[in-house]
């Protein structure tokens, strides 16, 4: 393999690894701020108890977010160098400031919260898991803006004498329309990640204590189900059905911006060889994708694709891959202009497809749940399990679409921008050897699937140990001055 | 002071944050077995010295990266491709610490224990030896060709000025972690840290006079003797406190030599920002002053990120402080906890 290729193959495993536990991080802290909220509020111990329990599994997912979020910061200059040349003076902004504004945030309150639960007032206490839960999703902001630059870049022009895109407008580049689209998209993700990840272990623990308590005749775990976990459940389900609208809506943006900005992405997305009007949208083919003749257009549903690109159902012309591989050739020189149609064309399905994992979960629970019901049925726990999984894939799906699509551009051109700034990812590769990058290939991969080993077996003992039973200590007063107590946290 | 000079300076300023902050972590890590030997209760005092504040002082790395990126691109694109596999080493350490020092709580169980403190280690050694390797290269120039390529290998990183380099942050990082735990804790292991101190003095003394004194002779300015000499002053003070028992001024001490060592490196470095061993005209530099090529980003790029650092650095430093504050006071064995983790065992049938 080439140097370009292991550089991409690098940055493609890292990237999905880091945007594993990404998504959870985002939306979990928000949701453990909401549940600690509610217990600030209404004093009521299961909401206490339910935060400390999804607390902990927050935690040990944070850690991996963070220690794989240091290598992110330092590959661009170590993998993708000539790129870093090329658009450092536009993309180091954003990331720059997402370590001023965000990094520094998140990861001050979080150690403020794991270490405060007894040094701090109450409601000081409460504050610093609401900074937490800001900082997250502000540094989603920034990288997506930056994220967006390489999509549809704006706010720059090239200067010839220094060859490279220089900053205009940061707001320009804040305000990109495709950073507009993309960060509530991907917050919207995040959302149905931990709404499906809450539901889920609740509607779990809810059938298992019913059970529990049924076979002991022992009303208390079914008094717990009904008064913890149908509620963490529903609160989880509330969070999917909003995320998943705002999914649906936000992903519908982002397409029509793409077919006008990103054309060859959504031609390979649809495998829409030739430029047709009013094509249909295609649902299964078969063939080698590939090759664009062989495939074989097998289900499709008319007035879809029309609809989804320009928001009407009849007289839209969308240009296919092969006119547009043509159009390039004279715009930006011979070359292959042509995404891994394999890979775009499915990644886009199954990042649609893998949203009624967490629909499925939602229109279940909330009719197993209805009117005060507390369910005790086998096949809604299992659901609940297999829902948990399918946010994760559909986030990378369509992570792997998103930059899939882009290529072999690395910074694609903006057809209404200045066509200079363009790269594609042949150009913006390190001049090291392939023997480096082969070195530092397989000790990310190796040491990356060590961790998520352990990461699994934490969180699936700690989802199975269940929330502990509050200690007396933490309701009660507050540590002051130098007493010798001990912590109510300690590594 | 144009810009491009001023955020060479901001950039010191960060590297000084992260190097007096990140320091005493990797110092408390480095020890934490040392001083722990044989108890597990006096290693959780060790390792909960920094146990709230840790991460938020690894941010000060990312944030100085990021400032490099948008700054002078061409010096984080050189150095970052330049140093691979340096650098490789480097994050490999940092995932397995940020892993290790979260999770080793998280079951209570030994053999979990040995492979977290592995991950502490490995995420302790590596970056305080490896930053004074790196920063000494930086100094001392790099084989930096027209094509703004570094060439060479990791063994021409191993240069006798550079392992010195390296030896010395590797030292000072750890006296200012054993003065922080001093000063963090009470009793028993403040009293073994105490006793650390005084074996570990006068070798972190030898080599970092050592190392600031070829610094200042082979690469020094004029101006850069105020801080060496300021570094050195910040030592003798530690020392002598730390045999009164005055725990805060030792550790200002060394925080003190950290902030001198790292301003002689960089004013030692200055207008150069990565120097070519190959020909001075390939050298990068703040502004591409003398014919030399420039690293900077543009004046336009530098204003926005200047208002961003303006508005945000006093900020941080206010709520880091904070943090500092709620956390002041000494950690003893009476305080830790009993161990919260699950024991190590396949989950619970379902």
């Amino acid at each position: 393999m080439s140097v370009v290729d292991l550089a991409r193959w690098q940055f493609g495993i890292t990237t999905v690894y880091h945007f594993i536990f990404v998504p959870l991080t985002i939306g979990l802290a928000p949701l453990v701020a909401g549940m600690q909220t509610a217990w600030v509020i209404t004093g009521k111990e299961h909401w206490y108890r339910l935060t400390k329990f999804f607390g902990k599994l927050f935690l040990i997912n944070f850690a991996l977010g963070v220690a794989t979020g240091i290598v992110q910061e330092f590959q661009f200059g170590m993998s993708w160098s000539e790129y870093s040349r090329f658009v450092g003076d536009v993309f180091g902004a954003p990331l720059a400031m997402e370590a001023l504004v965000a990094f520094f945030l998140e990861s001050t309150f979080l150690g403020l919260w794991i270490f405060g639960w007894t040094r701090l007032p109450k409601k000081v206490h409460l504050a610093t898991i609401w900074l937490v839960a800001i900082g997250v999703n502000a540094s989603a902001y920034f990288i997506v803006a930056a994220n967006s630059f390489m999509q549809h870049p704006v706010g720059a022009e090239y200067n010839p004498n220094t060859k490279r895109a220089e900053l205009t407008s940061i707001w320009e580049l804040i305000t990109n329309n495709t950073t507009l689209a993309a960060f509530p998209h991907v917050v919207a993700g995040a959302f149905l990640t931990s709404g499906t990840f809450v539901a889920g272990i609740a509607g779990w623990w809810m059938v298992r204590k019913v059970r529990a308590g049924r076979k002991a005749s022992d009303t208390a775990p079914v008094e717990e189900a009904r008064t913890m976990w149908r509620p963490a459940a529903r609160m989880g389900l509330y969070v999917v059905l909003v995320a998943a609208v705002a999914l649906v809506f936000t992903g519908d943006i982002q397409g029509k911006l793409m077919f006008k900005q990103q054309p060859m992405k959504m031609a390979s997305a649809e495998s829409l060889c030739h430029t047709e009007t009013d094509p249909d949208f295609s649902v299964l083919t078969i063939g080698t994708h590939n090759n664009c003749d062989s495939v074989n257009h097998l289900i499709e549903v008319p007035g879809v694709l029309p609809y989804l690109a320009e928001g009407k159902f009849s007289d839209v012309t969308l240009a296919g891959v092969k006119d547009l591989q043509l159009t390039y050739n004279e715009k930006y020189g011979v070359g292959d202009y042509r995404p891994n149609l394999f890979v775009t064309y499915w990644s886009f399905r199954a990042m649609i497809g893998f949203l009624a994992g967490s629909i499925l979960l939602a229109l279940a629970g909330f009719w197993v749940t209805r009117r005060g019901r507390v369910p005790d049925q086998k096949w809604f726990s299992w659901l609940s399990l297999i829902a948990i999984v399918t946010p994760f894939l559909g986030n990378i799906s369509g992570w792997i679409f998103t930059e899939m699509g882009r290529q072999p551009w690395v910074v694609a051109p903006n057809p209404t921008g200045d066509q200079h700034i363009r790269m594609t990812v042949q150009q913006g590769v390190s001049g090291v050897t392939a023997g480096t990058i082969v070195t530092s290939l397989i000790v990310f991969t190796l040491l990356y699937g060590l961790l998520a080993v352990a990461w699994f077996y934490l969180m699936r003992r700690y989802v199975v140990a269940g929330p502990e039973d509050p200690a007396p200590t933490d309701n009660g007063p507050r540590m002051t001055g130098d007493a010798v107590a001990k912590l109510s946290f300690a590594y | 002071m144009s810009l491009p000079e001023f955020w060479f300076l901001l950039i010191a300023v960060l590297f000084t944050g992260y190097f007096v902050l990140e320091g005493f972590d990797y110092g408390v890590g480095m020890l934490m077995p040392i001083l722990g030997r044989g108890s597990e209760v006096r290693k959780r005092v060790v390792l909960n010295t920094i146990g709230p504040v840790w991460d938020g002082n690894e941010v000060w790395l990312l944030t100085a990266g990021g400032a490099m990126f948008a700054a002078f691109p061409e010096w984080y694109a050189s150095l970052f491709s330049g140093f691979y596999l340096a650098l490789l080493l480097i994050l490999v350490g940092l995932i397995a610490r940020a892993c290790a020092i979260e999770w080793r709580s998280k079951i209570n169980d030994d053999k979990w224990r040995v492979w977290c403190d592995i991950g502490i280690g490995l995420g302790s050694w590596i970056p305080a030896l490896a930053w004074g390797l790196a920063f000494a290269n930086i100094v001392r120039g790099v084989k930096l060709d027209a094509h703004r390529q570094i060439g060479g290998n990791l063994l021409d990183l191993l240069n006798p000025y550079a392992l010195l380099g390296g030896l010395t942050t590797l030292l000072l990082f750890m006296l200012h972690g054993a003065l922080f735990i001093a000063l963090k804790t009470g009793n028993e292991v403040r009293d073994a840290a105490q006793a650390l101190i005084r074996k570990l003095f006068v070798p972190t003394a030898v080599v970092v006079a050592a190392f600031g004194v070829w610094t200042q002779l082979a690469y020094g300015k004029g101006w850069t003797w105020i801080p060496l000499v300021l570094a050195v002053a910040g030592l003798l003070i530690a020392g002598f406190a730390a045999t009164q028992g005055r725990d805060g001024w030792a550790f200002t001490g060394t925080a003190l030599t950290i902030v001198g060592a790292t301003a002689l490196l960089f004013g030692s470095l200055f207008p150069n920002v990565l120097p070519s061993t190959i020909d001075a005209a390939f050298s990068l530099t703040v502004d591409g002053r003398a014919g030399t090529v420039s690293a900077s980003s543009t004046h336009y790029t530098l204003v926005v990120m200047s208002w961003v650092a303006v508005a945000m650095v006093p900020v941080v430093l206010i709520y880091q402080g904070w943090t500092y504050w709620v956390f002041r006071q000494r950690l003893t064995v009476e305080q830790i906890p009993a161990p919260i983790g699950l024991p190590l065992e396949s989950a619970p049938k379902v």
